[in-house]
């Protein structure tokens, strides 16, 4: 747990596998640093994912699967973002994992 | 992915909170929703306690996660359960419960709420119904 992330000058703590340890200190500079550490450079695409990310755990307390991800996507910003090619499209890595990491949620319940 | 869908029931007995046991149920869950089968959650007992509403759980430092059990429908489980002598026996109703609601998207087909409170003979039938419960 002694990682961390060097955002404006300040250090964030992250756990082994980079997730920002207080869900409290994410900033959004926090997500244009760790996208540039896996060489992507954020669109408003991007947040529109993330902000939806963090709207959905305030409301439920929870980061969704990424089929759940993908079916709430398609209701809240059309059907065309609402499948898994256009949010692989945006991130590679898996947009429950990666877009979740990004914006400062924990690990998705149910990415098994 | 198997053919055959089995009927798992998820059956929760104790307090939100005290215990872990009501938010690993959860995610057990959640996480057993990827599978495809033909999920029911039933709470009985202290377990009707974690579907009240207005939860505060500040003073005890725990995270209240009593919002997450709103997006069982999110996560294709429609069949929730209440049984409603562990209800009466705690001075609670189904006003007192939260409402999960439950929408198909392709068809929009919705259900407002999927809580259904339901008698003791009939908690016994769909444990009997049941191929696998898993007891928390």
């Amino acid at each position: 747990m002694s990682d961390t992330i060097e955002v404006d000058g300040k250090q964030y703590g992250v756990d082994e596998e980079g997730y920002l340890a207080n869900l409290n200190d994410w900033v959004p500079g926090i997500a244009t640093v760790m996208a540039a550490q896996d060489n992507i450079e954020l669109t408003d695409e991007h947040w529109d994912i993330i902000n939806f990310l963090r709207e959905y755990y305030e409301e439920y307390q929870i980061a969704p699967a990424v089929r759940v991800l993908t079916k709430a996507v398609g209701k809240k910003l059309g059907k065309d973002k609402g499948n898994s090619k256009y949010l692989y499209s945006l991130f590679p890595y898996g947009p429950a994992k990666q877009a979740c990491r990004f914006a400062g949620l924990p690990k998705p319940t149910g990415c098994v | 992915m198997s053919e055959v869908v089995k009927k798992f029931m998820y059956l929760n007995r104790k307090a939100p909170y005290g215990t872990i046991y009501a938010w690993e149920a959860l995610e057990v869950v959640l996480i057993g929703a990827a599978f495809d089968q033909d999920v029911s959650v039933m709470f009985l007992d202290d377990g009707v306690y974690q579907l009240t509403k207005g939860q505060d759980t500040k003073a005890i430092g725990m995270k209240n996660f009593s919002p997450t059990f709103r997006t069982l429908g999110d996560y294709e489980v429609k069949k929730i359960f209440v049984d409603r002598a562990s209800l009466e026996a705690r001075g609670l109703t189904q006003d007192d419960l939260v409402e999960i609601a439950w929408e198909d998207f392709e068809t929009e087909e919705e259900i407002e709420n999927i809580v259904e409170v339901i008698d003791s003979a009939r908690v016994g039938e769909l444990m009997n119904e049941s191929d696998a419960i898993f007891s928390f």
